[in-house]
């Protein structure tokens, strides 16, 4: 990656951070309702594989916690939070919710809430693309603890027989919920489960995003390249609860302190100030700016927004 | 009889079963070491450990199959669903294995399986977390499917379902594990099958089940007291089979049906609870049966289309007051 684009990176991971933490302040207000699952602490996976690939070119799909992806899809954030606040003018038009973020403009074929569901729907979405011919890949992001579902195996198997344009994006946070990997999971390497389907795969850091960055860049190329699926796992972890109504008694205080030590917007706002291509003053300027445009533009929108009329209850469920 | 909650009521009946029986398991997402998402196994994994208390994989469709397996050896599993709605992945073994398995081989082998799951509509959870499923598991040859309305029925009906030798799918609902009722203090077995009046009436029948059953009884004591109508409230805690006997006898009765549902319309208690009425006692009839139920819809995030969709006590009113033509 050029310095500028770590530049832009680190601010839309900053955006990313800031997005989210202003997104459980409003669950706690009860703008927000439903289940809320958030994404600090993964942001260098999100952003350094799609850095690597085309958003708003290349396909995404992902599970429940989908509104990062979204946003780097190219989403805009405001109607992102419209979507959580339900209103008219959110993405999903206020019926889908915080898991069900959809923005087909932006190809990003949305957010699910059943762990697993998408894998079948990226190898579909790339058998469309084989079929009419784009250069355009699919990409699924899902985490750990989907990998034991049937249909992860089924979907690896059909990928690999029919040589699919699919890159799947395992996001290794260790957890299912409150259940660790270790405890669900007979191998705890995702990457060398799928080597019995005949697929490529690879394993890194999924904290730093130049790391990331790499893995993906190979990993988009051969997808690209069209010789076959890919499987690219991501070491990481999630900071929060895995909803709200998590309070983390399944994991040590020590051990989310730990993984802090390499928080992946640290890293790369590190890694820029060494470079000298960046100082503190700079970062601490961008999250003040980006802080105020999510206050003053994307809850402002929200809030603003009026909220689908109920005579239209039953639009959207036919042609 | 102490007053506990819903979920406490199913965390004794799953505890006492185990301590009696060592065949008896529990499975499922969460159920062990976190305690249940809705407490109900709370306590059961330090108590039996992780032989018998199984955090499984999110591998719905292959560990439910795994416990229909243990139960063709005389294993009694109770194998927790966290959401109904993840209930779509198991269904295949639960009605090809646990349903079917006795008749196709002769009456040979049976699955004395117990399947629980939190269903229902809470707030706001969408479309892929709302689903009501009862329509889709009351009609399945060789499956009971019961409901508990209140704690002392998840006590009792959980006690005979792990004692029962068929396949049991018990639905719950997300939105009364906190519930508070009576539930004796001594071993108590609802029995599967029947139905149970809860308020006496005249006038009219208000069938419910589950949460339904309380949307009714709020609805009798408004009707009671504001518009001096007396609802007769039954609840239908048994789905499968629905208890005809008990349907007849309150139509019988009153001569109006009313039956309130949280499921979609087409296809599901309402539907079959008319066609009961309409093949026991169709020239006891006053007035034609109606259905209160929730609009055909994926259910929606935002909370007013949300509300929309979803019937309540005042819907159950509104219903008798036009059937009484007030
Ligand atoms: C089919 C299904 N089963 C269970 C659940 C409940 N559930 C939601 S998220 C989750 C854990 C998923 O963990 P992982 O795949 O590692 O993703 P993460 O949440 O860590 O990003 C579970 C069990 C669900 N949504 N769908
Ligand atoms: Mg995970």
């Amino acid at each position: 990656m050029k310095l500028e684009d770590k530049k832009r990176v680190l601010r839309e991971m900053v955006l990313h951070r800031r997005f989210e933490e202003r997104c459980y302040q409003a669950y706690i207000e009860r703008k927000i309702g439903g289940f809320l699952h958030l994404y600090p602490g993964q942001e260098a996976c999100c952003n350094g594989v799609m850095e690597a690939a085309r958003p708003g070119h290349d396909y995404v799909i992902t599970g429940y916690r989908d509104h990062i992806h979204a946003i780097k899809c190219g989403s805009d954030p405001k109607a992102v939070m419209a979507e959580l606040y339900g209103k008219e003018t959110g993405s999903s038009k206020g019926r889908g919710g915080s898991m069900h973020i959809f923005d087909v403009a932006h190809r990003f074929m949305g957010g699910y809430a059943l762990v697993g569901g998408p894998f079948p729907l990226a190898a579909g979405i790339a058998k469309g693309i084989q079929m009419k011919g784009g250069d355009e890949i699919s990409i699924c992001f899902l985490g750990d603890a989907a990998n034991n579902q049937g249909v992860f195996h089924e979907t690896l198997n059909m990928a690999a027989l029919w040589k699919l344009p699919v890159l799947f994006v395992c996001e290794n946070n260790q957890y299912g919920i409150g259940t660790s990997i270790d405890r669900s999971t007979a191998v705890l390497d995702q990457f060398k489960r799928v080597c019995g389907y005949g697929i490529e795969s690879a394993q890194c850091d999924g904290q730093d995003i130049d790391v990331v960055y790499e893995h993906a860049r190979k990993a988009v190329d051969y997808v690209r390249s069209r010789k076959g699926p890919y499987f690219l796992e991501l070491m990481t972890y999630r900071y929060r609860g895995h909803s709200m109504s998590d309070s983390r008694g399944y994991r040590t205080r020590e051990e989310e302190e730990q993984w802090k030590q390499r928080d992946p917007i640290n890293i790369l706002r590190d890694r820029l100030i060494d470079a000298g291509a960046l100082t503190m003053d700079d970062y601490n300027a961008m999250e003040k700016d980006t802080d105020a445009y999510i206050e003053n533009e994307v809850i402002k929108f929200a809030e603003e927004s009026p909220e689908p009329d109920v005579a239209d209850l039953e639009k959207y469920v036919f042609a | 009889m102490a007053e506990i909650m819903y979920w406490e009521a199913l965390q004794r009946a799953h505890d006492e079963e185990m301590a009696r029986d060592p065949l008896v398991i529990c499975m499922g997402e969460d159920i062990g070491v976190a305690g249940g998402t809705y407490k109900a196994t709370k306590g059961l994994y330090e108590k039996y450990g992780p032989l018998r208390v199984m955090d499984t994989p999110i591998s719905e469709g292959g560990y439910t199959g795994l416990g229909i397996g243990a139960s063709f050896l005389g294993i009694r599993p109770i194998i927790e669903i966290m959401s109904v709605n993840f209930a779509w992945l198991a269904m295949d073994q639960m009605f090809n294995s646990a349903a079917k398995v006795r008749y196709m081989s002769g009456g040979q082998l049976t699955s004395p399986s117990v399947f629980r799951a939190a269903g229902g509509a809470a707030h706001q959870l969408g479309a892929q977390h709302s689903a009501r499923m009862e329509k889709v598991f009351m009609g399945i040859a060789g499956l009971r499917v019961v409901t508990p309305s209140n704690p002392k029925q998840a006590y009792g009906l959980l006690k005979s379902a792990v004692r029962s030798d068929d396949p049991v799918f018990i639905n719950e609902h997300e939105l009364m594990y906190n519930m508070k009722g009576e539930v004796p203090d001594e071993e108590y077995f609802h029995p599967l099958e029947g139905s149970e009046i809860s308020r006496s009436g005249n006038d009219v029948t208000l069938f419910g089940y589950n949460i339904s059953v309380h949307w009714c009884l709020k609805a009798a004591e408004i009707l009671d007291k504001q518009y001096g109508i007396s609802a007769e409230v039954v609840d239908l805690y048994s789905l499968s089979p629905l208890d005809r006997a008990g349907i007849k006898k309150s139509v019988c009765k009153t001569h109006r049906a009313i039956i309130a549902e949280e499921d979609e319309a087409p296809v599901g208690v309402g539907s079959e609870v008319i066609a009961i009425i309409n093949e026991e006692c169709f020239f006891e009839l006053d007035a034609a049966p109606v259905r209160v139920h929730s609009a055909l819809v994926p259910q929606p995030y935002n909370h007013k289309l949300e509300k929309a969709a979803i019937p309540d006590h005042e819907d159950v009113i509104s219903a008798v007051l036009k059937m009484l033509g007030k």
